[in-house]
């Protein structure tokens, strides 16, 4: 465009703007990863560090109950005349019907559903995660048969399929019993989410580099596609341990879980129902202790999908 | 005006008589809140844009220029703040109206294009109800009216039977066609400003080339002046009169575009001028008497080429001939049509010499990486490398064909794994094939890492650390880890800054003279293939246009489509100063 207007000149001087090598390695800067940014991020929350002392003061509880109470979840500590007592000094909580402590009966509890939860959660996740894998790496029939398999037993609700079979199982019920069940019910949805994990990662362009460095199908499965799926379904581990935790508890309840002698938090409420209108408290305190658990898990399911997902870094 | 020289970026009136810029910018501050505290992206910025003047703001990814458009429209991300100084738009500063204010302003006076033409339409809403929105957020008008005026947008945005491609979606258009809406629609108000953020950076340079003419045409019919926010130097310099050239937040140096470019004070923009690929530019020296070329140290390239054309092809590596590609593409339900994307290519590469081939989006020229790299099948035709056939390599060798022939691939994002170290990454294909123990393997990562420039302790870091143009030179130290004899390079520089461009180009004709390694360069960009290449294979829809040595193409192309694509290049003919 023709144009008489003079346009000024302007150099800024060299010394206000030095000029850097090109595209120089900051080398001041600390090395860093995925996961070391991750959990920079999860440093700075104060969710972080709430769920994870709730969840070793847990950990601590089922591991090694007796430190905390000195007296026994049944049995011998329990004394049928104070069977429904109010709480009183030495016994926070109060007494069940068969007069042991609610307190004790509690920190015993723990044990039960946290193996429950975490074994079931180890397997449904390491099972899920293999056939999604596979399912989603290599495609065509397999995948047809696997994702079908996983629908069917995915329409199956969890606790009615787990009230069949531990209706049947012939070696009793057991928490590992239950936790296998559970498992068994519970893998499709960590299988679905690997899968599509797998299904995005495995069109990446480094898989596609490697494949053509020479690198084998199997091995970049392994390699490459696998640790960079993962993200998703640790976000989905944290947060079944709480559902399977509840399921526990559920069919506890229901008399289909751990069985009855068991000391479980399910057992309690099951047992508290009969007597809800006496003693309120034989329900409110083993139903608090799972909630709080759950909620743990689920908030701190929470803060590491945030730490992983940077949009949600942004978003704060 | 005052003589400019001494414009120290005046913050306050400047010094001007008569007219009154359209836009004027003044000690332009813009602060980031992060993590780790409050980080300047824009420092000090100052310019003046008058009515029916195109300006362009030039810079590297993360120089700021982006930041400052995105500051004069208030459209900062939510951490950012504008931390200082002022843009005085029309009398109002922009910096200081209200929101309200500033939706009004937004649309009716000061129009945006935006950069990606795939993700900036709404692919849920037809292309006429988008339009329509703009228009009713803008006027009084309603209803029918709107809607005829939207039909008018549409044509004066160049798009043939508007009325019909009102119902349309925008999966139903080409990238062309979605940066012609978009263009419309910023321009549908008539603004006296438009903002184009690189505008057509993701559309092939024909294309290119047709719509910045239309944005001129109509932009000089309404007296609307442009603000184009580039890291193009050629299109800054054949379409603005004023340029911005922005590094590290900071203006370093502001002016006449074809003067600061003819005769660049700045070292930075001295350093940008040198790097920017031009039809000007030269083969850099690579050549060396192993393969018969005689290096010149003067670098006239003249005699060099001509000797490498005059060697009666010594003996040509890669053999290409006859090659076909069709792939079915599902239509619907189980119906298929055979589609071909490589149609009977042929062509031929010395050791030791680069080939190039270029073409735009569709024409088949990744297909032909991806056949000769044994990704994707040989529907017909044969490759031969070194004699063998490719398409019938025994499996059971095929570790020997992945260690002599290595990718290197376009995006610097998508290459790396990111969970693994560079290191790591590094030494995969030394592991793959067996090569050396852990201990002279990590000699090996240093070695390679020294090769492309790059500090030892670079690996213990991770691809999330580094720069586009580092995670590139890395991917090379890694393809060059097996000492193989060719490197596909597939758009390997496409996606990197003009200076980092410069610098990786410069690495692989190093490394060419050093390693004796052959090239098969994959582009679009014409400017660069003048930099690089020995040949040139041009192709269009799969087949080949035209085949001929570098100079050649670029000085006499044979072909309506080689010459379209060169004078296509923005800038191409303008001379650069040194």
């Amino acid at each position: 465009m023709p144009s008489n207007r003079h346009i000024e000149r302007y150099v800024a001087p060299i010394e206000e703007t030095p000029v850097a090598a090109v595209d120089a390695v900051d080398e001041t800067q600390k090395a860093s990863s995925v996961w070391l940014d991750a959990w920079k991020d999860m440093r700075g929350r104060w969710l972080t560090w709430v769920c994870l002392v709730l969840i070793v003061v847990i950990v601590v509880v089922a591991l090694v109950p007796g430190l905390f109470t000195g007296m026994n979840p049944a049995g011998s500590s329990c004394n049928l005349g104070k069977s429904l007592d109010p709480p009183s000094a030495g016994h926070p909580f109060g007494f069940n019907k068969q007069g042991c402590d609610v307190y004790t009966r509690i920190l015993y509890g723990t044990r039960s559903s946290l193996i429950v939860g975490l074994v079931a959660t180890v397997l449904a996740t390491l099972i899920g995660a293999v056939i999604g894998a596979i399912a989603g790496y290599y495609g065509g029939w397999l995948d047809s048969v696997v994702s079908r398999l996983g629908d069917i037993f995915f329409a199956i609700p969890t606790v009615l399929g787990a009230i069949v079979v531990m209706q049947v199982v012939p070696w009793g019920r057991n928490a590992i019993t239950l936790a296998i069940t559970l498992a068994v019910f519970g893998w499709p949805q960590v299988a679905r989410i690997m899968r599509g994990a797998v299904l995005s990662s495995k069109q990446a362009d480094f898989v596609t580099a490697s494949t053509a460095l020479g690198v084998s199908r199997g091995r970049n499965l392994l390699r490459h596609v696998v640790p960079n799926s993962l993200a998703p379904v640790i976000v989905i581990a944290t947060v079944s341990l709480g559902t399977f935790i509840v399921a526990e508890a559920t069919l506890s309840f229901l008399g289909v879980g751990l069985p009855p002698e068991t000391v479980s938090w399910g057992v309690d409420i099951s047992d508290a129902q009969a007597v809800i209108r006496v003693a309120p408290n034989l329900l409110f305190y083993p139903a608090a202790a799972l909630a709080v658990t759950v909620l743990s898990f689920l908030l701190l399911g929470d803060v590491v999908r945030d730490a992983l997902d940077p949009k949600a870094r942004a978003r704060r | 005006m005052t003589q400019g020289t001494t414009m120290t970026q005046p913050s306050g009136i400047p010094g001007g008589t008569g007219e009154t810029p359209l836009l004027q910018v003044r000690d332009l501050e813009v602060t980031f809140k992060t993590v780790n505290g409050d980080v300047p992206a824009v420092r000090g910025v100052s310019f003046d844009l008058f009515p029916g003047e195109n300006l362009a703001i030039v810079g590297e990814s993360g120089s700021g220029k982006s930041t400052t458009a995105t500051a004069i429209l208030d459209l900062l991300a939510s951490n950012g703040r504008v931390s200082g100084g002022s843009a005085l738009f029309d009398g109002k500063d922009l910096t200081k109206v209200s929101r309200k204010e500033m939706v009004r302003i937004r649309g009716r006076e000061i129009g945006y294009v935006p950069q990606d033409p795939m993700s900036n339409l709404n692919p849920v809403w037809n292309i006429g109800f988008q339009v329509r929105e703009t228009i009713e957020a803008n006027s009084d008008l309603r209803g029918k009216a709107a809607k005829a005026r939207a039909v008018e947008v549409l044509e004066e945005a160049g798009l043939t039977d508007p009325g019909s491609r009102m119902r349309q979606y925008p999966n139903q258009f080409s990238g062309g066609m979605r940066q012609r809406v978009l263009i419309g629609i910023g321009m549908s108000a008539r603004p006296k400003l438009l903002v184009a953020d690189e505008p057509t950076s993701a559309l092939d340079v024909t294309v290119q080339r047709r719509i910045l003419d239309h944005l001129a045409t109509l932009t000089s019919e309404y007296g609307t002046s442009v603000m184009f926010i580039t890291h193009d130097l050629g299109l800054a310099a054949e379409r603005a009169e004023r340029l911005v050239v922005m590094y590290k937040g900071q203006v370093v140096e502001y002016g006449d575009s074809k003067e600061i470019l003819a005769d660049p004070r700045h070292p930075y923009t001295q350093r940008l001028v040198a790097a920017a690929p031009s039809l000007a530019s030269r083969r850099i020296q690579t050549q060396v008497e192993k393969s018969g070329v005689a290096a010149d140290p003067l670098g006239d390239v003249e005699p060099v080429v001509q000797a490498a054309e005059a060697e009666a092809k010594p003996e040509a590596l890669i053999k290409v001939t006859g090659v076909t590609k069709v792939y079915d593409i599902r239509t619907g339900g189980l119906k298929k049509t055979p589609f071909k994307a490589v149609d009977n290519v042929s062509f031929e590469v010395p050791k030791g010499t680069t080939m190039a081939i270029v073409g735009e989006s569709g024409s088949g020229k990744s297909t032909i990486a991806k056949m000769f790299l044994k990704l994707e099948d040989i529907t017909s035709g044969t490759m031969t490398f070194d004699g063998q056939d490719v398409g019938s390599w025994p499996r059971r060798k095929l570790l020997e064909f992945r260690r002599r022939v290595q990718p290197v691939f376009q995006d610097p994002y998508g290459t790396l794994d990111p969970m693994r170290s560079i290191g790591t990454s590094i030494a995969e294909p030394l592991v793959t094939h067996g090569i050396g123990t852990k201990a002279s393997r990590q000699k090996t990562v240093r070695e390679l890492l020294d090769q492309v420039s790059l500090p030892s302790s670079t690996a213990n870091r991770y691809p999330g650390e580094l720069s586009g143009g580092q995670r590139q030179r890395i991917a090379i130290a890694r393809a060059l880890a097996l000492k193989p004899d060719v490197l596909v390079l597939d758009e390997a520089v496409s996606a990197l800054d003009v200076l980092v461009q410069g610098q990786v180009l410069n690495l692989l004709a190093e490394l060419q003279s050093e390693l004796g390694l052959t090239y098969l360069f994959i582009t679009h960009d014409l400017a660069v293939v003048r930099m690089v290449a020995d040949h040139v294979t041009v192709m269009r829809q799969g087949q080949v246009v035209e085949a001929a040595s570098t100079d050649e193409v670029f000085e006499n192309p044979k072909e309506q489509y080689t010459r379209d694509l060169l004078e296509a290049i923005p800038g191409g003919d303008f001379v650069f100063g040194a």
